[in-house]
């Protein structure tokens, strides 16, 4: 990858990478100390999830359910039956694998649940797919009341879980086990404004990456190198998931994009690129999308190797679109 | 004669009656239903609503009332009729059972009739969400927040027990100790399948809550006096362990030709079923309370 003019102009690298648990874990902290309605539950996982560190501040507030996620889900919506708001944490594979107890327990009831899921996608790494989320952004979709966000970087994590602070009903946070590099976000995007993506770089008629979750600095590195080569691009990220704004797809359709390139970490199936597909559609605004994601079950190997594996490094990237690309 | 309730607490022997009335007038109303663990309830819900419940159709949502779980969704009839007789409604809204738009749902749905702590209906999960309440409200109580204690019921079935998330919830309660949480099970010997006994034994059943760390009971939930005395016993503590009440019911408790016969767990009487039964309940032709069907639309 050649020059990096929008990754200079888009991404800070002033500000350390932070992964998006690590984001939760401190904002936990922060609000926990504010706010003595918020309570936080675990399932054994408190180190990775990183609720360990509201558990040690607040163990009146803290509630370790052992290995038992079922029941986790269960209570989480009965404390908050109680007026708390209730954070419970798990990976986000073993959490919406309870899909059942958040169907009726939490999403029917409109339960004011946090529900925590960590390690998103194959960019875990080395511990394989039984530990992967691939699936959970399709799950918690198609929930009525169900919030779905999949924040991009720490400032992105920590300003979502405040909105969610103020927002009645049942959220899903997709967060991610590796670092994500900081974002400089416009004074626009800082406001939280509920479904709406951020057109973080957009120019007509381009080849638009649309990222949502942990790979929004390889989208940048990408349109880097597609404009080295002469080509226009935008660059979109989408935290939100459900509900998403209808004004993000008149965005797109005004833009005329040549290509969407929807990026995520999960199946190409159920997630980002069902979004924006289902959307524009709906619209009467039709575009050829080019879907990067994963589309066989995890496996076990290093996080880089992962990601180059599954096509979601740059590289992995740059070669579906250029297959998508036709002039 | 349009259906009223008779005079009385809810464990007199004419409520009781009534009560069965609605809940088979009710589903056969609703062409649809879940008659024998209805009936069932019977004993158990009165005895829990007669002087061992703090809440009040003035006051639904005084944040110190004692609050009800029924986690085997399906025998909401009951409750539902039992609410009606307590003056949260009219009966005549009993005919509303299970139909468009109405808010008596076939199973408890919080959000079209917010009484109902939970929406259950999916087996095993409404045990989780009261061990929460229970929690919740004790967090509340230690921070002075409460100046009262609330008790948190939660009945569940013999046939739901074999869900596994049943066991998940009372392992933790044995962490947690949960004083102020009655688990009551409605040990109606019965599901859908056939008796608990052929489908998924859950004997010895005592001898497991008890490894659980519960502070288990076994009562006859026929005799709704021994159930009552059994509840006002519950001396509430904040930490202590959860009482969990094994109450020996039938199926089809209180009307004889429905008694113990497993295909009345989910099927709605026909006319003459149901003419059948509520003559087993009064005698023949006896009908002191009226009926919900003078008057209904259907």
């Amino acid at each position: 990858m050649s020059s990096s003019q929008l990754l200079d102009q888009l991404t800070d690298s002033q500000v350390k990478a932070k992964a998006s648990r690590a984001a939760f874990g401190e904002f936990l902290q922060e609000f926990g100390a504010k706010n003595p309605r918020i309570v936080a539950l675990d399932a054994d996982l408190s180190k990775s999830t990183q609720t360990q560190h509201f558990a040690k501040k607040f163990p009146d507030r803290f509630f370790n359910m052992g290995i038992a996620e079922a029941n986790m889900i269960g209570v989480a919506a009965g404390l908050a039956r109680a007026d708390f708001i209730p954070f419970a944490a798990s990976f986000g594979c073993f959490l919406t694998g309870r899909f059942d107890q958040i169907r009726m327990s939490v999403s029917f009831t409109n339960a004011n649940v946090r529900l925590i899921g960590t390690h998103a996608g194959v960019g875990i790494g080395e511990d394989g797919h039984s530990q992967m989320a691939l699936e959970d952004l399709a799950l918690m979709r198609v929930l009525p009341h169900m919030t779905v966000l999949q924040p991009a970087d720490e400032a992105d994590t920590k300003r979502l879980l405040e909105w969610s602070l103020s927002h009645k009903g049942p959220c899903y946070f997709r967060l991610t086990r590796q670092n994500l590099k900081a974002v400089k976000w416009s004074t626009e995007s800082q406001k939280v404004k509920v479904g709406h993506w951020d057109f973080l770089h957009t120019e007509p008629n381009s080849i638009m990456l649309v990222n949502s979750g942990g790979l929004l600095e390889s989208c940048i590195k990408v349109a880097d190198q597609l404009r080295s080569e002469g080509h226009k691009v935008s660059i979109v990220n989408a935290s939100w998931i459900s509900p998403v704004a209808h004004e993000n797809f008149s965005k797109i359709a005004e833009l005329k994009p040549q290509l969407i390139v929807s990026v995520e970490d999960h199946y190409t199936v159920g997630g980002l690129a069902s979004v924006i597909a289902e959307n524009l559609i709906e619209k009467h605004a039709y575009f050829p999308l080019c879907k990067v994601g994963v589309r066989d079950f995890g496996a076990s190997g290093s996080p880089q190797d992962n990601l180059k594996v599954y096509g979601l490094d740059p590289e992995g990237i740059y070669q579906q679109i250029k297959k998508c690309y036709k002039k | 004669m349009t259906f009223t309730w008779p005079a009385g607490s809810p464990t007199s022997s004419p409520v009781r009656l009534a009560l069965r009335q609605a809940i088979l007038e009710s589903i056969f109303l609703a062409e649809s239903g879940h008659p024998g663990g209805s009936l069932s309830l019977v004993e158990i819900l009165t005895a829990i609503f007669d002087g061992n419940f703090l809440q009040s159709p003035s006051d639904q949502q005084n944040p110190e009332r004692d609050r009800l779980v029924l986690s085997k969704g399906h025998g909401v009839p009951a409750l539902y009729a039992l609410y009606s007789q307590l003056g949260y409604f009219e009966a005549k809204e009993l005919r509303g059972l299970r139909k468009s738009g109405h808010f008596l749902q076939g199973h408890p749905d919080h959000l079209r009739y917010p009484l109902m702590e939970a929406s259950t209906g999916s087996l095993g999960q409404g045990v989780s969400v009261a061990l929460g309440l229970a929690l919740g409200l004790r967090v509340k109580f230690e921070k002075g927040e409460l100046k009262r204690l609330p008790k948190v019921y939660c009945i569940l079935g013999d046939g739901e027990s074999q869900e596994g998330q049943v066991w998940e919830c009372l392992m933790s309660c044995g962490k947690f100790l949960p004083g102020n949480l009655i688990f009551i099970l409605d040990a109606n010997e019965g599901q859908i399948d056939g008796p608990v006994k052929e489908v998924m034994d859950l004997e010895p059943l005592a001898d497991k809550l008890k490894a659980f760390r519960l502070d288990v009971s076994e009562i006859n939930g026929q005799d709704v006096k021994t159930i009552q005395d059994k509840l006002k016993s519950i001396e509430i503590k904040a930490h202590a362990p959860a009482q969990f009440i094994i109450a020996r019911t039938l199926k089809g408790q209180g009307v004889k030709s429905m008694e113990r016969v497993i295909d009345w767990h989910g099927k709605a009487p026909n006319k003459e079923e149901l003419k059948r039964s509520l003559d087993e309940i009064y005698g023949e032709n006896n009908r002191p309370n009226g009926s919900l069907l003078e008057g209904a639309n259907s």
